[in-house]
């Protein structure tokens, strides 16, 4: 059996508002090994939320509660918050939709990258350089030295991600949250950044969480999917098998995506069963 | 024809800023035909949309709607036959108008007098019913939103309606929803489609021809058969077509 | 209809006429509102300024135009005169009590010109562009550039003293600020979908401006009023204090320190308690702008 990196177990997320306490994430328990997870829902699913309660990144007034976020065998809801800020970064770390708003617009990429190794290693400004440069060629950046002079905004969104991605691989960290890398990008590009971190994933043996609202993304990419539904985890299922789905909510959806190779005058729509958000949610956990 | 566009140029800016956005792009739509623009983004897709529209005023070549050339400034009458969908239903409503004053103010502004009974109309025909008349946009999902945002477009009983990635920005279930609705639109009023998008599968659903755009020139222009089987012709449109299957 | 339904019925999601939607969209902000101490701190002071300046001949102990030369400079707490009196024995808490509709008169007469002024120049400016938004920006940095306090003085030396004079010059000196932020808005917002959407029914400019850019621009604007006004208050109080303003005998709070300020060391009251009463509702008129910031202001929503 695989190790696993992180156990999740019956995660909870909540905001208090003035028509009562609102539940984003309700009882979601999953683990995750040396893989490629992938969380798919619509908005509003919870599945964002996921992501970053696991790094206790939620605001206040929202709460997150859990039996435990293990990370190899280390709740991190035990931890105070600054043992958190040693555990974001360095053991996990997270990329965000859009490149453009994770990046200083001050800075140079090549600042940004030395100042995030520097913190945490401690070397001269030299071999942070070199550090560097071998990170953007690690994401498939050519000219990595043009790159390091570039301010974010004269870069493309594919260049973008490949350099957030670059960033976020520094500390060498176990595991990677990546929430809706691609939907920002052209389909092309989205291609290229997907090998890129399915690359990384392999040789580093790192684990990864894919987050998205894409199911055919998903199915193609990761090897397992949880498929999230108002806060709960609905179905669990092997990638590969995602179109042989068996919960009707996960059929809905699939059905709904008009198909090139099968047209048709009207697409399903997909009915929903109020049962199916009351229903306990599905573990993931793999024992 | 309901619309036909020779060499249109579009360019922001001017000087050494200038943008050629659309370079000498040319197609035409018959009257009740859904027509696509397919492209990544930057490639001006977009820009043919709001340079029909009159939105983006910098231009030159030949445009014509429904037998009448466009000019630089639009007379009240096109406005009357040409509405537009927007991409992101959270941006085009105003924040601080209910669904009843959007398209109470629509009609009033192209002069219709029983804008009461007009308005539950327009809701019923999107299916949205009388009890999101006087909603606010922050008390509407995306969806909704998109519906509303269709009803404005319909009230002043457009011919042609450009739709802008109208559904890219909701979810995959209510993508469907969307769809539907314009599907049954069109057929229920005869309407003609100009419909943007940069997912090859959505475009195949809804339109019987579409072009394919690069950097701002229109590279093939096919009808949707020849899509589904992948017997596009130019190599960009090729590699488009191989990343969305 | 119940305490417990009348509250349902204003918090729902689903309003059922314009009335009903426009009455619970109020009691929502209400809501926020009231939910901030300190801003309900500023509210209550200040509709307690209202009630004084309003019930004033009932409230008032005295006339505050009578004079008893024997009684001169008494002291705090003395019987009758519980905050003193002044140089000419006048009762300096029933001074207060009339000066506080002055104030508010003052306060009512800038809030309603200046804002206004630079709502109108600010959203043509930015929504036409072009030329006129050239002139009308550099006519704004002509007025910015101008130290308000002094502008204000040439105004009323140009013009006379008196309260009429004095609001026309600080009105005149506050709009530029409101017509920056209102330009600054509008440029944001002109490019908006939704803007472009009713471009697209054929709407004319001005209606754009007035029915679409101003709901908008008007909440940053109330709110940059209220934080202002306790500036408003101190210009006027420095116009009475420099003799420019309101004229004696009238009890204008600025006016009122100045006249105490020949006797601030041995009768420290006389110019203290004014000073006290500008200071309260300057206090109160920040605390509801920062209240109504966080209502109406949709970018500092948490």
């Amino acid at each position: 059996m695989m190790d696993t990196l992180l156990d999740v177990e019956d995660l909870w997320v909540r905001f208090p508002s003035r028509q009562g306490v609102f539940d984003a994430v309700r009882g979601v328990s999953f683990t995750l090994g040396r893989e490629r997870l992938g969380i798919v829902g619509e908005s509003g699913s919870g599945k964002s939320m996921t992501g970053r309660a696991i790094l206790r990144l939620i605001r206040p007034p929202g709460i997150v509660e859990a039996k435990q976020i293990a990370l190899n065998g280390d709740n991190l809801m035990e931890k105070s918050e600054k043992d958190m800020r040693a555990v974001r970064g360095q053991k996990i770390s997270m990329v965000m939709q859009d490149p453009k708003f994770s990046l200083n617009p001050v800075m140079t990429i090549g600042a940004q990258i030395i100042e995030a190794y520097r913190q945490h290693n401690r070397t001269n400004h030299a071999d942070a350089y070199a550090k560097a440069v071998e990170m953007l060629q690690a994401v498939s950046i050519r000219d990595a030295d043009r790159v390091m002079r570039a301010y974010p905004h004269e870069m493309s969104g594919g260049m973008g991600q490949r350099v957030m991605i670059a960033m976020m691989l520094i500390p060498n960290p176990q595991i990677l949250i990546a929430d809706e890398p691609t939907s920002a990008l052209d389909v092309s590009v989205q291609r290229q950044v997907l090998d890129i971190m399915d690359g990384l994933v392999k040789e580093r043996g790192m684990g990864l969480i894919f987050i998205s609202h894409d199911l055919n993304l998903v199915a193609d990419f990761c090897d397992r999917v949880l498929i999230m539904y108002a806060g709960r985890i609905v179905e669990v299922c092997e990638a590969s098998k995602l179109s042989q789905a068996k919960h009707p909510y996960t059929r809905g959806l699939l059905n709904a995506l008009p198909r090139l190779d099968a047209p048709r005058d009207h697409l399903e729509v997909l009915q929903r069963d109020p049962a199916w958000s009351t229903a306990p949610s599905v573990s993931g956990r793999v024992a | 024809m309901m619309l036909d566009i020779d060499t249109l140029n579009v360019w922001f800016g001017s000087g050494r800023d200038r943008v050629d956005a659309v370079k000498a792009a040319t197609f035409s739509v018959a009257r009740g035909e859904s027509f696509g623009l397919v492209g990544e983004s930057g490639s001006g897709k977009s820009t043919i949309l709001r340079a029909i529209s009159g939105l983006a005023p910098q231009w030159s070549g030949r445009m014509v709607v429904d037998g009448t050339p466009l000019t630089k400034t639009r007379p009240k009458a096109f406005y009357k036959a040409v509405q537009m969908v927007f991409q992101d239903p959270y941006a085009s409503l105003h924040p601080r108008h209910s669904v009843d004053q959007v398209l109470g103010e629509t009609l009033h502004l192209h002069g219709f007098g029983d804008i009461d009974a007009r308005v539950v109309k327009l809701l019923d025909d999107v299916g949205l019913g009388q009890k999101f008349r006087f909603r606010y946009p922050h008390q509407l999902s995306g969806g909704q939103r998109q519906r509303v945002a269709i009803a404005r477009a319909l009230a002043p009983e457009p011919q042609l309606l450009l739709l802008d990635e109208p559904t890219s920005a909701l979810d995959v279930s209510v993508q469907g929803e969307i769809l539907n609705l314009l599907v049954d639109l069109r057929r229920d009023r005869g309407l003609t489609f100009v419909m943007v998008s940069h997912d090859l599968s959505v475009v195949g659903h809804m339109c019987e021809r579409l072009a394919v755009m690069q950097n701002g020139q229109i590279v093939e222009v096919l009808g949707v058969d020849a899509l589904r089987q992948n017997a596009a012709t130019h190599p960009y449109a090729q590699s488009l077509l191989a990343a969305s299957i | 209809m119940t305490e417990q339904t009348l509250r349902q019925w204003l918090l729902t999601d689903t309003p059922t006429s314009r009335r009903h939607a426009k009455l619970s969209a109020l009691y929502q902000g209400w809501l926020s509102f009231s939910g901030n101490t300190m801003a309900m701190a500023g509210l209550w002071i200040l509709l307690a300024l209202l009630g004084i300046a309003l019930f004033a001949p009932i409230i008032a102990p005295h006339d505050p135009f009578v004079q008893d030369l024997g009684n001169r400079l008494a002291p705090l707490g003395t019987p009758g005169h519980i905050f003193g009196t002044d140089s000419l024995g006048r009762d300096i808490l029933s001074r207060l009590i009339y000066g506080s509709r002055i104030t508010l008169y003052i306060v009512a007469l800038v809030a309603l010109i200046a804002p206004i002024v630079g709502l109108l120049v600010g959203t043509v400016s930015g929504y036409v562009g072009g030329w006129v938004d050239v002139v009308l920006m550099r006519i704004t940095d002509i007025f910015l550039a101008f130290p308000r306090l002094v502008l204000a003085l040439a105004f009323v030396a140009a013009l006379g003293a008196g309260i009429e004079n004095a609001v026309l010059a600080i009105s005149l000196t506050a709009w530029p600020p409101y017509a920056r932020i209102a330009r600054a808005e509008t440029l944001t917002i002109r490019s908006a979908d939704y803007i472009a959407a009713i471009q697209l029914q054929g709407a004319g400019a001005m209606r754009i401006i007035t029915r679409h850019i101003w709901p908008l621009c008007i909440s940053s604007l109330i709110v940059r009023v209220t934080l202002d006004m306790a500036g408003i208050i101190l210009a006027a109080a420095g116009l009475g204090f420099l003799g420019l303003g309101a004229q004696p005998p009238s009890p204008e709070w600025g006016a009122m320190i100045s006249g105490g300020r020949r006797f601030i060391l041995d009768h420290w009251w006389v110019a203290t308690m004014p000073g006290l009463a500008i200071f309260t509702v300057s206090l109160a008129f920040n605390l509801l702008g920062d209240g109504l910031r966080d209502v109406l202001d949709p970018k500092g929503e948490k």
